[in-house]
């Protein structure tokens, strides 16, 4: 169809071909040009799913389940299927995706590939803890199977490898039960990024999921106000509620970005006054993890120009200060974001050799393409999170200097021995060259 | 209504066949899948199987429907593992290389078989036993190609225009024994068949899309259905078009 883009539909850049999947025991034809690069359903942003020469491998044809263990929850699958259709699947049955990330129409290749994570780091670590194991397919024609026990270096260099090993086939997840589809959410306010802290120390303890939606707009004594949503699968209960997916569609891309100063403040601040529920309710688990999927294409309120994710960690010891630094330098250059988010990771060691997951503070932000303000506003926040030795997610990027991806990386040169040569993408030529 | 709960599908691993499948499954039917490359049949087999309840049959066996020696004993294996037939779709077929077919009569004569002939063996045998129990649907997949001869397709258009005009007699014969005849005839599928063709804008439909078209018709015992309906429109300009201006335009 149209030519594939990332969600965020920048950068614009066309591979020289296109080649789609539809059997997983399939080879790749000898004379597409090379390098290949797989690209599932284009929900990362930047440039890690995109190539500017060579074949773009598009992978959302191998969507078929292999097979599924309903008493012991492991389920292997293409990996062109999306969250939402093994959710599906496997929810009416019990069983719940261990890791998820804010979005449920990522494939599970992609969603390996970027090592995902979601609300519940802190207690289970990212999509790589889940996999039991993988197909990997070499340009060369060998197959390889990989699982993390093995010690050869293929699954850690696979797991958040950006799709730079090879061709992910297929995968086994092991999954987690549940007693049904709703979740237990409390909500709570703070007013400044001091409470924030205590109060997440105390959610963190607590509550398998924990996350924070912040005013990126409000400065001084308000700055870093926001609501923590602390949730938990719910229990088994008498009677549930009724639940009605709803989805609204953008219909078109707006020539401007609708998105800016006044539309900005306003959703911020209303965000900030909604209602919270500090004594719990129940929840869908579908609003609760994925309220952007309800808006189809809701990439284009953003323009033609598109727009910027900015999704940094921090180590725990600089997180406070940093943290405050950057929404600082983001309140004071006048940009802001929809919705900043901040969540605190746990401490399990990811698996993946560039894994982005470590302990620490995360911070994601997106914001509308206004070109040279926009770059300007970066290289600052990078300054802060160079400084205070963090690092950016690979996922989520489209711009960063090669110099800050191998200080944040620094198993990138220990990995090159494991790219495949018949690879490459347009984000690793950006940030090894 | 036709409830539709035993169905035998033929190229089950085409793209609209296998979305068709998956819709099939997910309202409960049992399936039995008939399809040539046995790793593609296998990989949809499985897959169907995970979405089935536990009651649903699902089945099938690689077969090369241009073996029409093979057909009789085919749906009766497939009879036997749904026990009865309820529905049927008939969705295999090749899109031949016009140019080569034009250089090469043996290669017309190979597509006809495959597009036309295999799909008129199996429609004998499958008629004959639904007049005799007096219920049931059957369901193909023609094209808006059959339509009318176009320079660019028309050997591919020849044999889906046989089908559609021998399914037309077909469905007036069974009319009176309670069987449907359903004519489906998609517009351009964004499919691997279609995989050397340049895609992209309004005309080109999901196969998603013509699975659901094509589920709705069976069930209401529909005639011919253009999918997406807007065909129709489109078809029957084509259609009226006189042929000496027709014979100078370039379609």
């Amino acid at each position: 169809m149209s030519t594939p883009h990332s969600w965020n539909r920048l950068p614009r850049v066309t591979a020289d071909a296109t080649h789609t999947l539809t059997q997983r025991t399939a080879s790749i034809p000898d004379d597409l040009p090379r390098p290949l690069l797989a690209h599932g359903n284009g929900r990362s942003y930047g440039d890690v799913c995109l190539t500017e020469q060579g074949t773009l491998v598009l992978t959302r044809g191998l969507d078929r389940f292999i097979g599924f263990d309903p008493l012991r929850g492991v389920l292997r699958c293409e990996a062109g299927v999306t969250l939402a259709e093994i959710l599906a699947l496997v929810v009416p049955r019990g069983w719940f995706l261990p890791c998820t990330p804010g979005t449920r129409l990522a494939t599970v290749g992609g969603a390996i590939a970027n090592d995902v994570h979601g609300k519940n780091h802190h207690a289970v670590g990212s999509f790589g803890h889940h996999i039991r194991a993988l197909e990997l397919w070499r340009s060369d024609g060998t197959i390889l199977e990989c699982r993390p026990e093995d010690n050869n270096g293929w699954f850690a260099a696979t797991v958040g490898g950006l799709g730079l090993t090879g061709l992910i086939r297929w995968a086994e997840l092991q999954l987690m039960p549940i007693q049904n589809p709703w979740m237990w959410v409390e909500s709570q306010r703070f007013t400044n990024l001091d409470e924030f802290w205590s109060l997440n120390r105390y959610a963190e303890a607590h509550w398998p999921y924990t996350v924070a939606w912040i005013d990126c707009l409000a400065q001084g004594k308000a700055q870093g106000r926001g609501i923590l949503l602390a949730g938990q699968h719910a229990a088994a209960q008498t009677e549930l509620p009724q639940f009605k997916e709803r989805s609204k569609r953008i219909p078109a891309t707006p020539p401007f970005s609708l998105v800016n100063g006044f539309s900005l403040r306003a959703f911020n601040t209303l965000y900030y006054r909604q209602p919270v529920k500090p004594q719990g309710a129940l929840t869908h688990y579908v609003p609760y993890f994925y309220p952007l999927d309800a808006i189809q294409h809701w990439n284009r309120i953003y323009g033609r120009r598109g727009f910027y994710q900015y999704q940094c960690v921090i180590p725990p010891r600089e997180a406070e200060a940093a943290t405050a630094a950057l929404l600082e330098t983001i309140a004071r250059l006048g940009e802001g974001s929809f919705l900043a988010v901040l969540k605190t990771f746990g401490r399990k060691p990811s698996l993946g050799m560039l894994s982005f997951p470590r302990p620490g503070t995360t911070l994601a932000l997106d914001f509308p393409n206004r070109g040279d303000k926009t770059r300007h506003l970066f290289e600052e926040l990078d300054a802060i999170v160079r400084e205070a030795g963090g690092a950016l997610y690979p996922g989520k990027d489209a711009r960063m200097p090669a110099s800050l991806f191998q200080s944040g990386y620094p198993q990138w040169e220990t990995f090159k021995k494991f790219i495949d040569p018949g690879f490459s993408s347009r984000f690793w030529q950006r940030v090894t060259s | 209504m036709n409830s539709i709960k035993r169905v035998i599908l033929f190229g089950a691993t085409s793209a609209i066949a296998e979305q068709t499948a998956r819709q099939l499954v997910a309202q409960g039917a049992s399936l039995y899948c008939i399809g040539r490359n046995p790793d593609k049949l296998t990989a949809l087999i499985d897959d169907l199987k995970i979405r089935a309840g536990d009651t649903q049959c699902i089945d099938g066996s690689v077969a090369d429907l241009t073996d029409t020696q093979q057909h009789d004993r085919l749906i009766d294996l497939a009879e036997h593992r749904l026990g009865g037939i309820d529905g049927v779709l008939i969705a295999h077929g090749t899109l031949p290389d016009q140019r080569a077919c034009q250089a090469d009569f043996s290669l017309t004569r190979q597509e006809i078989e495959t597009n036309a002939l295999s799909v008129i063996s199996l429609l004998t045998l499958l008629a004959n036993r639904l007049e005799q129990q007096q219920y049931g649907v059957i369901a193909v997949i023609s094209s808006v190609a059959g339509d009318r001869g176009r320079q660019s397709n028309y050997v591919y258009g020849a044999a889906k225009g046989m089908v559609s005009i021998f399914l037309q007699g077909l469905r007036n014969r069974l009319a009176k024994a309670n069987v449907n005849v359903v004519t489906i005839k998609p517009g351009f599928v964004d499919t691997p068949m279609t995989a050397e063709l340049k895609k992209g804008g309004p005309l080109w439909a999901k196969p998603e899309k013509i699975a659901q078209g094509i589920i709705t018709a069976m069930q209401n015992g529909k005639s011919e259905v253009y999918l997406p309906w807007f065909w129709w429109g489109i078809m029957l300009v084509i259609k009226y078009i006189p042929e000496t201006i027709f014979k100078r335009m370039s379609l």
